[in-house]
């Protein structure tokens, strides 16, 4: 038996603002999310700046924080999106006996949750404490002594990727099929997808699906700026992000939290929710070509991409919108452009698509549930958020980016892709409800 | 018409052994794999033992095409790319890593679905680079910035991100249909094989590699272990009697390193290329464990219980029917208890008679890695119609009515169940079943 999936809440924390309507208004009035780095001193690095997360507050959206506190910032801002979607799909949190008609057992998991930050004073303080010159390394009986000392147990563990999950499922006591996936750039866009099989294949009526992370800390800045990965324009965050432009110079890294709600048709009309669309194709792949780059005709993309039409059981002619990934680096804006049109054919210069990342930054594992909820947004409001920024165009990249400003269209069936570092593709659609 | 699913090749690295072979004889003879710490000094670590793979030779599991990249390989992607290498030989096709060959993997219709862990960062290396860093004796990330991340290799990241391992192996085996990185700590690999029985099942590819592959083997993976209360610190001087499941004196697990890679088909597609299928794969279940601890299971193993319904009522057949179980069973004494508790209240009468044979006394616990080590243990018990006793066991943990096996055994397996959990609750079991003719 197969499940028709639909999606009955979300809920966002990101650069551009820590709910729904709040993000869409900035995306709608031209607003970004960029500035320098204020959580931790990164005057020195080649990248000073960055989308960070700004006045969130756990309270606005729990009772319980205490149960909680001791949480990277990935599950924090998971916890609120989380509490967001269940809210506007009825489904009850923080509570022993809910009564939202959900059989807890029949609830599950699935996010794209990135790690969460190393202890850096622990980490930095035993690497400098056990340094030996002479042996050109550590010293590990000094090292242990500084780290043991420094090291917390509840820091520790939250850096494992399967925490995030962990706290969804203490906040609303999800009960069955729980996983956690980390591909990269794609982690919640795969999460979502695979979510959604779930549910098709009757393995949960409730799927919590998403992703979270944040990656703004000087390890992690460290390791995109030695890849040349991040715009290094320095003296104008506010336009660095510049996907699909000729003068794009790397992405800019942002962090936050995306969840949606996916459940089964007939859960969804049986409690009588709001269903604020339908998702119907999902495609991954593997570029298997090299760990470095993409390949070169875009393999790995077109095959996720033909794979979640044909799952949609839909045709090229029916795509009304793409949600790019569109990171503002060089490589992955030409091949994708390269990907839709190999897939599309002359149809790819009808089909508006546009990057939000030049407004919210990229979100790393949590960006293709971001991207996700734009486009739930799109369907819902008629309007293509813009490619900001767009000021350049690049003569290879020829397609309609939707420059500059959002623009009224008619939405009803979205596409939304990414693409991981190593090569893991995936693809969503999603289309209008229609009974 | 449902698609059944069949496993055709297992490859395990492991602290027994480069070989699955290596660790089912080490199983089956009780050798302990576990001994004092030679990747790095220890000495002064509260715990200082663990089970380390033995030396190998990487370039033996490497085609040339792709010997370059593997300066970009952690021991993580390390041991998974061996341990899928023999997964690959065993199951009978042919990849792109035979050069020369005509390969029988068809790329676009096979998976890949790998469990991976946190990956530390080779300390040293960083130790170099933090060298040029200090200010009075303290970490200047004012130098950082200039100087410090500059000495570190352009590809640094690479290494040690967790979507690397089955990335990799793609890449050598030519793996081109759905591919994903299961990061759900020690219960990875149930939940990555899980995941890969349903791409094949719901049609998305015919065949695909999954298991999980993880090292916790460094300065700071050891010391995480044990701040967060699950390794035992008082047996240094003996690891052979370290690691004790469900024995009343548990006293915590001991880390290990190692990968695993199973070989998952569509029975019909296996039959036809002439493979020789092992087992069936005919439940799997996962739960989550609601401790707000976040670090040990709840005590009355409910996610355990619910995941072993969960499989039982896939495959239709009652608790009676399963003939042996591979538990999680790490030694921590909490862990197992709860464990034993939610394995009782799933299988009710038929708990106390059910042989159970816990690995982690001779595998230590291979965390992402560690379901996959299970399930080939089941596997190679169904084939060879036998298993080992329980080590380190003499008299069961308060609540414990398990049977543990307290004498090798001997018997033609038909239904064997295997299950798994991790700190911070996820909990799956995978069934397996013997083949018919």
């Amino acid at each position: 038996m197969r499940h028709r999936v639909v999606i009955t809440g979300m809920g966002i924390v990101c650069p551009l603002g820590n709910d729904v309507p709040t993000m869409w208004d900035g995306l709608m009035t031209g607003k970004n999310g960029m500035g320098y780095t204020t959580l931790f001193d990164a005057s020195t690095f080649p990248t000073q700046f960055d989308a960070e997360v700004k006045n969130y507050d756990l309270s606005r959206f729990i009772k319980n924080v205490k149960q909680h506190a001791n949480s990277s910032r990935g599950s924090q801002f998971v916890i609120g999106a989380t509490a967001q979607a269940c809210r506007q799909a009825g489904i009850d949190f923080e509570t022993d006996s809910p009564a939202d008609g959900i059989d807890r057992k029949r609830m599950g998991i699935y996010l794209g949750a990135g790690e969460g930050a190393i202890n850096d004073d622990a980490f930095f303080s035993a690497l400098v404490d056990s340094w030996q010159e002479d042996k050109n390394g550590p010293d590990w009986t000094k090292w242990v002594k500084t780290a043991a000392q420094k090291m917390r147990a509840w820091q520790e563990l939250e850096q494992e990727p399967s925490l995030p999950a962990s706290h969804v499922a203490i906040l609303t006591g999800a009960r069955g099929v729980s996983r956690s996936c980390l591909t990269a750039c794609a982690a919640s866009t795969q999460a979502v997808g695979e979510a959604m099989m779930l549910v098709r294949h009757g393995k949960a009526d409730v799927v919590i699906a998403g992703g979270c992370h944040s990656m703004i800390h000087p390890l992690g800045i460290t390791g995109f700026n030695r890849l040349t990965a991040l715009s290094t324009r320095n003296d104008s965050p506010q336009t660095a992000s510049r996907p699909f432009s000729s003068t794009r110079d790397g992405f800019v890294i942002g962090e936050g939290a995306a969840i949606v709600i996916l459940e089964t048709l007939e859960s969804a009309q049986k409690r009588g929710v709001t269903i604020l669309a339908e998702i119907v194709g999902f495609g991954s792949s593997s570029d298997a070509f090299r760990v470095t780059d993409m390949h070169e005709d875009a393999r790995g993309a077109v095959q996720s991409l033909k794979m979640a039409i044909a799952d949609a059981g839909l045709t090229i002619h029916d795509i009304d919108y793409i949600s790019t990934h569109g990171t503002s680096t060089s490589e992955n804006d030409s091949i994708e452009t390269k990907a839709i049109k190999t897939v599309f054919g002359q149809q790819a210069y009808k089909i508006p698509l546009s990057s939000p990342k030049s407004q919210f930054g990229h979100l790393i594992g949590a960006t293709g549930c971001a991207e996700l909820i734009t486009c739930i947004m799109a369907i819902h409001e008629n309007t293509l958020p813009a490619t900001m920024n767009y000021n350049d165009p690049d003569p290879e990249l020829d397609l309609d980016y939707v420059p500059n400003k959002p623009r009224k269209a008619k939405v009803d069936v979205a596409l939304n892709e990414s693409f991981g570092f190593g090569g893991q593709n995936n693809v969503v659609i999603i289309k209008r409800f229609q009974d | 018409m449902r698609r059944r699913i069949v496993i055709t090749g297992v490859g395990a690295v492991t602290p027994l052994g480069l070989t699955s072979k290596q660790m089912w004889d080490g199983l089956l003879e009780g050798r302990c794999g576990l001994g004092t710490i030679r990747a790095f000094d220890a000495s002064a670590f509260d715990c200082n033992i663990a089970g380390e793979v033995p030396e190998y030779n990487l370039r033996d599991y490497v085609p040339k095409s792709h010997r370059k990249a593997t300066k970009l390989m952690s021991r993580d992607i390390e041991l998974a790319v061996i341990a899928s290498h023999e997964a690959v030989q065993n199951s009978g096709f042919v990849t792109k890593a035979h050069e020369g060959q005509h390969p029988t993997l068809v790329p676009t219709r096979t998976a890949i679905n790998y469990g991976a862990g946190l990956i530390t960062c080779d300390l040293t290396e960083m130790a170099q680079s933090v060298k040029h860093c200090i200010t009075n004796g303290k970490f200047d990330i004012h130098k950082w910035g200039n100087v410090g991340m500059q000495t570190l290799t352009p590809l640094w990241l690479l290494k040690y991100l967790p979507n690397m391992l089955p990335c990799h192996v793609a890449i050598i085996h030519d793996i081109q249909g759905p591919s994903n990185t299961i990061t759900c700590g020690d219960a990875a690999s149930y939940l990555a094989i899980s995941e890969a029985a349903e791409v094949i099942q719901r049609d998305s590819a015919d065949a695909a590699l999954a298991g999980g592959g993880e090292t916790k083997i460094n300065p700071i993976g050891v010391v995480r272990q044990y701040l967060m209360n699950r390794t035992n610190c008082s047996s240094n001087d003996n690891p052979a009697e370290a690691c004790r499941p469900f024995d009343a004196e548990a006293a915590g697990t001991i880390i290990s390193e190692a990968a695993g890679t199973i070989v998952l088909e569509e029975m019909q597609a296996a039959k036809a290329r002439g493979a020789k299928p092992l087992a069936e794969m005919v439940g799997w279940g996962s739960s989550h464990s609601l401790n707000v601890d976040y670090v040990h299971l709840e005590p009355n193993g409910n996610a355990v219980q619910i995941a072993i319904e969960m499989a039982l009522q896939q495959a239709g057949i009652g608790p009676d029917k399963i003939d042996l179980i591979i538990p999680c069973g790490s030694g921590i004494a909490c862990d197992d208890a709860a464990e034993a508790a939610g394995i009782q209240n799933a299988l009710g009468a038929a708990a106390t008679t059910v042989p159970v044979w816990p690995i982690k006394s001779m595998l230590g616990h291979a965390g992402s890695a560690a379901g996959t080590l299970d399930i080939i243990a089941a596997t190679l018990a169904i084939q060879n119609g036998k298993c080992g006793k329980a080590m380190n066991f003499q008299s069961a943990m308060p609540g414990c009515k398990l049977n543990i096996l307290q004498q090798p055994l001997e018997k033609r397996f038909k239904y064997v169940l295997c299950c798994g959990y991790s700190f911070g609750g996820q909990s799956a079991a995978v069934l397996l079943k013997a083949i018919e003719d």
